[in-house]
């Protein structure tokens, strides 16, 4: 695992292969395999994406009924043209829906970096996939462009709510979302690292409060917000608009504030919208189950 | 031989990565492929069920689970129930029945209850259970989830112990005597088994004590029921990770 972005900003242009190529190799020495038989599992794991997104069930519900039906709500949003972002966003948001809605209701999903963020990349990828016509095989290579992200991100800082808080989780999500958009884009390494910061700067702070401490409300919706995130963040990447910060050291900001968070935040079930007044109610709701 | 004396629960390598993550790689980044809702309270709770069933060795037939902390908490709206059900049963963590494995646990024959426990100050995602197999083999167990999907073994049959079931593990149970570590280290360097960890655990001086070794091979059934026949041995439980191998976790008593 590589734990530096602009380290790997530098063995592109030194080494001249593309971002995508050195986060394999580094994959294939760590785990002693060969390129194709990486590949093959990260095509495994796309293939389980969009299983997932296929198969999503309209008529389910969360064990706390809290979650379910929204991704067949936007989809019919979209379908009726009544959606002010347009049919492409969305479908993003449609597709983060589904994905984090499958999760809530027990359905197999991808972790990608988490369970709870597991509706980020499926939702930028999936979506750029169908709309732009991208090859299934340079969308594997944009999963291996936000893996490398997301190692970084896991090497400097942290991957998990219970460490970081939700910046950790959806914030490190958009973050790996936003370089593979980036690189489908036509991005090299230093735009893919700067779409990276720019998702990830927006999310700095987001606290990880689920209601009864399950993986539902507020997450299902933030993997929509980190999906979309990433989408802007590439494109303002396109256009030119670069970070002041660089990647790493916003990764490290996000490591600080994770650091300095109260623990009513970090993925307890204690603090924020879980300790609202109806976020309460909920928990006391599921104590009373059985 | 010359023995050594251990002192209760203390580990006796050095090398032990005490504490450290397992490493993580590119498909934990990008990956697991998982039932949901949570990596830690439904995939960690299936792993728990798959490890525990191996080291009873066999289906189980009976099971008294018991909730602790955030397991106990949440655990409903998680599913983690029917996840450590689904393990239980031999499920993987991606086996998309898994919301379904009480009924599936009725048409295997296991039945089970579950109920909250207070372990004290045990890691928050903590179960106790009580395993009896098909032949009549009993486990007593306490694990967690310890974070994305990694589980660790706390108490086995009332000992205390420590280890993740990512490595083919050895567990001896023998009496508190000298020269027990000697010959089993011995006979496994004798079959070119590297030890990666080791632990020495005892219930009391002179009373039961338990070995657990972790090897970077798989070690034979020959071995083990040889083991499992010397003095002063009361029970040598495998837990085996080798593939397709259903059989695994073999439990041998002299």
């Amino acid at each position: 695992m590589y734990k530096s972005l602009e380290e790997l900003c530098k063995l592109e242009a030194s080494e001249g292969k593309p971002f995508w190529k050195i986060v394999q190799e580094d994959d294939c020495r760590e785990r002693g395999i060969t390129p194709e038989e990486s590949f093959a599992q990260m095509q495994d794991m796309y293939e389980a994406m969009r299983y997932a997104d296929e198969h999503y069930d309209e008529t389910l519900l969360s064990a706390s009924g809290l979650v379910g039906t929204e991704g067949k709500k936007m989809a019919d949003a979209r379908a009726n043209g009544t959606l002010l972002c347009g049919s492409f966003i969305g479908k993003v948001m449609e597709k983060a829906l589904k994905t984090s809605e499958s999760n809530a209701c027990m359905k197999r999903i991808v972790a990608a970096p988490t369970a709870g963020s597991c509706g980020v990349i499926p939702a930028v990828f999936l979506s750029l996939q169908e709309e732009r016509q991208i090859p299934a095989e340079k969308i594997v290579e944009a999963l291996y462009v936000a893996a490398g992200i997301g190692g970084v991100i896991g090497s400097r800082a942290f991957l998990a709510g219970a460490a970081g808080g939700c910046q950790a989780e959806i914030g490190s999500a958009s973050a790996m979302a936003a370089g593979g958009a980036a690189y489908l884009a036509g991005g090299g390494a230093p735009e893919i690292a700067n779409a990276a910061a720019l998702a990830l700067k927006n999310l700095l702070g987001l606290a990880c409060d689920p209601v009864a401490g399950l993986v539902e409300v507020p997450c299902v919706k933030r993997n929509v917000m980190g999906a979309v995130n990433a989408m802007t963040s590439a494109d303002m990447t396109s256009a030119g608009i670069f970070s002041k910060i660089p990647p790493d050291q916003v990764i490290d900001a996000m490591k600080s504030i994770g650091r300095s968070m109260h623990e009513d935040i970090r993925e307890t079930g204690k603090g924020g919208l879980a300790g609202t007044p109806a976020g309460v109610a909920v928990r006391e709701r599921m104590a009373g189950l059985d | 031989m010359k023995g050594v004396y251990l002192k209760q629960k203390v580990s006796l390598f050095v090398y032990i990565e005490e504490g450290t993550d397992r490493i993580m790689n590119l498909t934990d980044i990008i990956g697991p492929v998982m039932v949901g809702p949570s990596s830690s309270h439904t995939a960690g709770a299936v792993r728990i069920g798959q490890i525990a069933r191996k080291l009873l060795g066999e289906p189980a037939a009976n099971a008294e689970i018991f909730f602790h902390g955030s397991f106990l908490a949440t655990g409903k709206g998680h599913g983690t129930d029917r996840a450590l059900i689904a393990g239980l049963l031999g499920m993987a963590v991606d086996d998309a029945a898994i919301p379904d494995s009480f009924r599936i646990a009725a048409e295997a024959g296991l039945t089970f209850s579950i109920s909250g426990i207070d372990l004290g100050d045990a890691h928050p995602n903590s179960v106790k259970m009580r395993l009896t197999g098909k032949s009549g083999k009993t486990l007593e167990t306490v694990a967690a989830s310890v974070g994305g999907g990694q589980i660790e073994i706390h108490e086995l049959d009332g000992l205390a112990v420590k280890f993740g079931g990512e490595y083919p593990t050895l567990i001896v149970h023998n009496i508190d005597k000298p020269g027990y570590v000697t010959e089993v280290t011995a006979a496994l360097a004798k079959k070119s088994i590297n030890i990666a960890t080791m632990q020495l655990y005892r219930a009391s001086r002179g009373g039961n004590a338990v070995m657990v070794i972790e090897c970077d091979q798989e070690v034979s059934e020959e071995f083990i029921e040889w083991l499992a026949q010397r003095e002063g041995i009361i029970k040598v439980t495998y837990l085996s990770l080798a593939n397709g191998r259903e059989e695994n976790g073999k439990e041998y008593g002299a």
